[in-house]
């Protein structure tokens, strides 16, 4: 077990390692940060000196030293475009996008799974057929347009909900927090809802398909032969077995929801990491683009690699394929 | 027991008194969050013009835009190269500290420093010396006619509170160095600091100890940055703000007919134009006959005639912008009615230039704009190609990012070209001139990448960048922006309207530069 | 589980077909559209991206039935007096070159990596799903970003229009490819793993004959369903890059694009220029997706 985990360890390092080398050419084509910079009447002199001092004129190679240099170090710099440290800058979006992320899988969760549970067990009921139906115009639509919708139903016609922002946070410690209050709560549904519709209609499909499959195996006619009551069979036996694989997608799902948010954030103005990101990208903030894609990068390797040591832990046969 | 309910409940009744009589609170939703607090830091109007609320200059403008005494009263030119402020007596920092020269010597040496971003706006500044706790003398290199224009733009800071928590340097990418100030402010102004959350919500208060007499009713500022259009105006009209900047144009009619809310729409002082590549021997667009057709000024007036602004006006600008013939906008100085001519939109007429010239089947050639820096930038130069389209012009039309446009436009790699300038912050002719108008050479020309170059203009740059007698250098100025009309170095379009959208119980200024002045506004 | 295909799936997969309504009417619609997209020259009533032949006060005239409509423009101009009908028709075709190509492209790819990760295993298959993994780390508008500066930094002089929609389709096949290499790889372990393709082996077969003849039919079955469902995927991640402003030029607007700046003036009342080209969109990822749900479960119902 030690040298598989040993070995997918250092996988994932160099999984980071090739995110910060591909993120640092990006940078070379996204832009030149020199305008952003600069004031719109600034000599040609001014701008030249500008580039200079970021090291633009540096060699390639000369650059990308420097960068890595300094993130193996945890220091990703100072943002180009309000010069903090870029570090106190993903510190401070984190909470709001992972609160954001955390509402939108449990509300996925909440929804799809009993959704699932209804069309596995009617498959060609009326419900059955119009939840899928809803569901499917719902991820044929572009976030964009679902987000704005949502915004001109709740917030303009019915002022039921804000439009935008995260209402009041309370900070604990370095975490702020936007769950302790009212307008907290009301402030994160909307943009929760629009970024679960996807993950929603995935787990309901997946929860059904699932139910399907196990509620036609042997191990379930033979427990309906026992005469065991139905409602103990779809939950206790059939739901148990079908969720395992439901989580475990869901879990790995949550990188992608979060280089998701980035769409969703701009629409609700979320003040997360995607709005960040999306701002930098405008701005060409180079140092803030890095490390979100490190982080996002970080993320996603974290989540992969933990299933797949899970995975090994439960069946050894895996590990020797690593 | 019974004395601490009666004093719990008198506090509370008072608060809530206080909070009824003062329920002044201003919600302001702007486009983008500001860049940072530290005003030397930046060279952001949108961020100036928020920090205008909780810094101050020495020298102000008034609601008509003119020079009007903030915290120096007076100035005198007692050297060509020293000019003598007195200052403002009794002015405090939000944190109580007093206002003297000593602030003013710290603020000009922090923002002249090499590693200060903002350090060109100071350009031409050598140093400040203090003669006594309230006379300060600034050095210059040379005279400089637009010194005040500059300084209507230099926020002083506290030289204590900048000793006192390290920040005497100016935060810098570079250098790494970051400063106590681009998280927190102690300024002079109307407006103090109560809390910030950067994308989400900064916090303003009313000052209770400011030196001017409030026109405003204003108890609190909520600063809310919203990014998406629709987002913004969906927060106007679910009465979550109080006011947006900007508003979409396009949505303006749905503004007028909901309740409670009024489009404010006025001129402004920002120019959108073409700018002309005359440098190459061929447009990158197409060869036509190994020639570039853009040198000839028959080819420029064509190309001008055959775009109907009018049309463009009524529709993809809702009527609000002022067709221009002139790169400068009216309020700034240099100017002049009769420069501000537009040939008539006349397709026959281009036709025939472009015949004259030597083009009878037209040419080919690319445009290149951006689309998300002017208002509905995208927009007008899909209307122009397809006007242009209506003479024979072949247009390719590229719409791109701010920050892939203005590199792209400053390498020369394009042929005709979108740019709008307002003359800010100096807010006078000088600029373009000396940086749209003068050969590319030196300090001069930063915006002239494509080789316009005239002999005369260039002589009136240099003689007008030192000329301190103001009448002498505002003529020069109207010559050169003169020159420019006749020569048609740019095709300009017209000047873009400010748009912004408000509550029906809020009085609101708009001033053509664009900044937001909450202390001339009120809540009622 | 048994990937292998039964001789009479495809006679099976017909009568399928044609017992269930759904299937046939997602799949007629789907068809009707892609076929629309394909003739637009034909059969729409104007040229949408020839520049020239539109008149700006033509612009935002409501659909023809509307007070204000104009018999010119069934339904309606958008707001530089472009035929909405023509513009949506157009871009539906740009949208689906540009779907269809990123599926081929990712599924190409995906699959052949997939099947090399799966039958060689060791070093290749981790250096080829860590590879995946480092792609799904950044986002797509990012690799459309980095694609099309790539395009800008290699060809200087070239004109946006000429190559935006290859760094669409590069940039969604980029990031999609990882979904088949995925499966195709676990199917392939499957498969390598039965008597059968351990004999052939042994047996001296060349591994070549052995991908292609014995696993690569058992594989595709789950390859042809991510296809179908990516291919929705696709025209609406071409939408989102619109809207984050790494899409089509407004001269060739696609789908995406439309809605993009329909979505600008969504409260101006000119409903007509988001609402046509969105309802084209949902239709489409629709029907395609329903047809694709329908194949899943035909197939092989035990896909996710």
């Amino acid at each position: 077990m030690l040298p598989f985990l040993i070995r997918r360890l250092g996988q994932a390092f160099l999984v980071v390692l090739t995110v910060g080398l591909l993120s640092f050419l990006m940078f070379r084509f996204v832009g030149d940060p020199v305008v952003s910079m600069s004031r719109e009447d600034a000599t040609v002199a001014e701008r030249e000196a500008l580039r200079e001092s970021l090291g633009l004129n540096d060699p390639v190679p000369v650059q990308f030293a420097t960068f890595i240099g300094r993130a193996v170090q945890g220091d990703f710099g100072i943002s180009y475009r309000n010069q903090r440290p870029v570090s106190d800058l993903i510190a401070e979006r984190l909470p709001a996008t992972l609160e954001l992320v955390f509402a939108a899988t449990v509300l996925a969760l909440a929804i799809g799974i009993p959704l699932g549970v209804v069309t596995a067990l009617r498959p060609r009921g009326a419900l059955s057929n119009i939840v899928q139906g809803v569901s499917l115009v719902g991820v044929s639509t572009p976030t964009f347009v679902t987000g704005i919708m949502l915004i001109l139903l709740f917030a303009v016609t019915l002022r039921w909900l804000p439009s935008f922002g995260r209402g009041e946070t309370v900070d604990l410690g370095w975490w702020s927090t936007g769950f302790l209050s009212a307008s907290g709560w009301r402030a994160i549904f909307l943009p929760a809802l629009t970024l679960a519709l996807f993950q929603m209609t995935l787990i309901m499909r997946l929860v059904r398909a699932e139910m399907i499959e196990i509620l036609q195996s042997d191990y379930i006619r033979f427990a309906r032969a026992r005469g065991l009551p139905d409602r103990s069979i779809h939950y206790r036996l059939a739901l148990k077995n079908a969720l395992m694989p439901v989580l475990t997608i869901t879990g790995m799902q949550i990188g992608g929801l979060i280089a998701f948010a980035i769409v969703t954030e701009s629409v609700f103005q979320w003040p997360g990491m995607g709005l960040l990101f999306i701002q930098a990208v405008q701005f060409v903030d180079v140092p803030v683009m890095a490390a979100y894609l490190m982080f996002v990068g970080l993320v996603f390797v974290a989540l992969n690699a933990a299933v797949d040591v899970t995975y090994a832990l439960v069946d050894p046969r895996l590990r020797v394929r690593g | 027991m019974k004395l601490t309910n009666t004093i719990f409940s008198g506090a509370l009744c008072a608060a809530l008194l206080t909070s009824a009589a003062s329920a002044e609170t201003l919600r302001w939703a702007n486009v983008g969050d500001i860049l940072t607090l530290d005003p030397y830091a930046h060279t952001e109007s949108g961020t100036s013009s928020f920090l205008h609320h909780i810094y101050e200059p020495l020298v102000r403008r008034d609601a008509e835009l003119k020079f009007e005494p903030a915290l120096a009263l007076t100035w005198e030119v007692i050297e060509p190269t020293r000019v003598r402020f007195t200052l403002r007596e009794g002015v405090t920092f939000h944190d109580g500290a007093p206002f003297t020269s000593a602030d003013v010597v710290a603020s000009v040496t922090r923002l002249t420093h090499p590693d200060a971003r903002a350090r060109g706006n100071l350009a031409g500044v050598a140093r400040a010396e203090a003669v006594d706790d309230y006379t300060v003398d600034l050095v210059l290199n040379a005279p400089d006619p637009l010194l005040i224009n500059k300084l209507t733009g230099v926020f002083i800071m506290d030289e204590e509170w900048l000793v006192a928590n390290d920040a005497t340097l100016p935060g810098n990418t570079t250098t790494g160095v970051v400063t106590y100030a681009s998280d927190h402010a102690n300024g002079t102004g109307p407006f103090m600091l109560e809390s910030r959350q950067p994308d989400a919500r900064t916090v303003l208060t009313a000052n209770p100890d400011w030196w001017d007499t409030p026109i405003h009713n204003l108890t609190r500022i909520e600063f809310l940055p919203i990014n998406s259009d629709a987002t913004r105006v969906s927060a106007l009209l679910s009465g979550e703000v109080d006011v947006i900047t900007p508003s979409p144009l396009q949505d303006t009619e749905r503004l007028e007919a909901a309740e409670g809310v009024t489009p404010l729409q006025n001129p402004s002082l920002r120019t959108i134009m073409f700018g002309l590549n005359v440098a190459r021997d061929e447009l990158h667009g197409g060869p036509n006959g190994g020639t570039n057709p853009l040198r000839d000024v028959r080819v420029r007036e064509a190309l001008w005639r055959a775009i109907d602004m009018e049309a463009i006006n009524s529709r993809v600008m809702r009527g609000k912008a002022r067709i221009a013939g002139s790169i400068i906008a009216p309020p700034v100085p240099g100017y002049e009615a009769e420069t501000d001519v537009k040939p008539d939109y006349d397709v026959e007429a281009a036709k025939a230039l472009l015949a004259e010239a030597g083009y009878p089947d037209g040419f080919a050639t690319n445009l290149d704009c951006t689309n998300d820096r002017y208002i509905n930038d995208e927009e007008i130069c899909l209307a122009i190609a397809s006007m242009w389209a209506g003479i024979g012009v072949d247009v390719e039309l590229t719409a791109q990012t701010r920050s892939n446009h203005f590199p792209k436009v400053d390498r020369g790699e394009t042929d005709i070209y979108m740019i709008g300038w307002a003359t800010l912050p100096a807010m006078d002719g000088f600029s373009p001139l000396s940086q749209m108008l003068a050969t590319r050479e030196g300090d001069y020309g930063g915006n002239n990448p494509n080789g316009y170059s005239n002999p005369r203009v260039d002589e009136i740059t240099v003689m007008a960048a030192s000329e301190v007698d103001n009448d002498k250098r505002i003529a020069l100025i109207e010559e050169a922006i003169q020159i420019a009309r006749d020569e048609i170095a740019y095709i300009p379009l017209h000047q873009q309207p400010l748009s912004w959208a408000a509550r029906d119980n809020v009085e609101i200024i708009q001033f053509p530069d664009n900044y937001f002045r909450a202390w001339h506004y009120r809540v009622n | 589980m048994s990937g292998v295909a039964s001789p009479s799936a495809p006679a099976g997969l017909m009568g399928q077909f044609l017992a269930s309504p759904k299937a046939m009417i997602s799949a007629a619609v789907a068809l009707l559209l892609i076929l629309s997209a394909g003739f637009a020259p034909l059969i729409a009533p104007h040229d949408p991206f020839a520049l020239g032949t539109f008149n700006l006060m033509d612009s935002e005239l409501p659909p023809v039935w509307a007070e204000g409509g104009d018999p010119r423009f069934l339904l309606g101009t958008d707001t530089q007096g472009r035929d909405v009908l023509s513009a949506i028709l157009y871009g539906m075709r740009v949208s689906l070159i540009v779907g269809f190509a990123a599926v081929a492209l990712s599924a190409g790819i995906g699959t052949l990596l997939g099947l090399l990760a799966g039958f060689r295993g060791g070093w290749l298959d981790a250096v080829l799903m860590r590879f995946a993994d480092v792609i799904l780390s950044f986002p797509t508008i990012l690799i459309a970003l980095l694609v099309s500066g790539i395009a800008r930094g290699v060809l200087p002089d070239a004109r946006q229009g000429d190559y935006a929609i290859y760094v669409l389709i590069l940039a969604i096949a980029i990031n999609e490819w990882t979904q088949y290499a995925r499966t195709v790889r676990g199917q392939t372990m499957v498969e390598a793993s039965l008597d059968y393709v351990k004999a052939a082996r042994i047996s001296g077969l060349a591994n070549g004959r052995i991908l292609g003849r014995h696993i690569l039919p058992n594989v595709l079955s789950p390859v042809i369903v991510i296809a179908t469902i990516n291919l929705g995927l696709a025209v609406l991640a071409e939408a989102t890059l619109s809207f984050l402003g790494v899409g089509m030029p407004v001269t060739q607007p696609s789908l995406g694009t439309l809605i993009r700046i329909g979505n600008e003036n969504l409260f101006s009342g000119v409903w007509w220029v988001v609402v046509f080209p969105a309802a084209t969109l949902v239709m489409l990822v629709l029907s395609v997706n329903l047809f694709g749900d329908w194949l899943r479960d035909a197939l092989n119902p035990r896909l996710g």
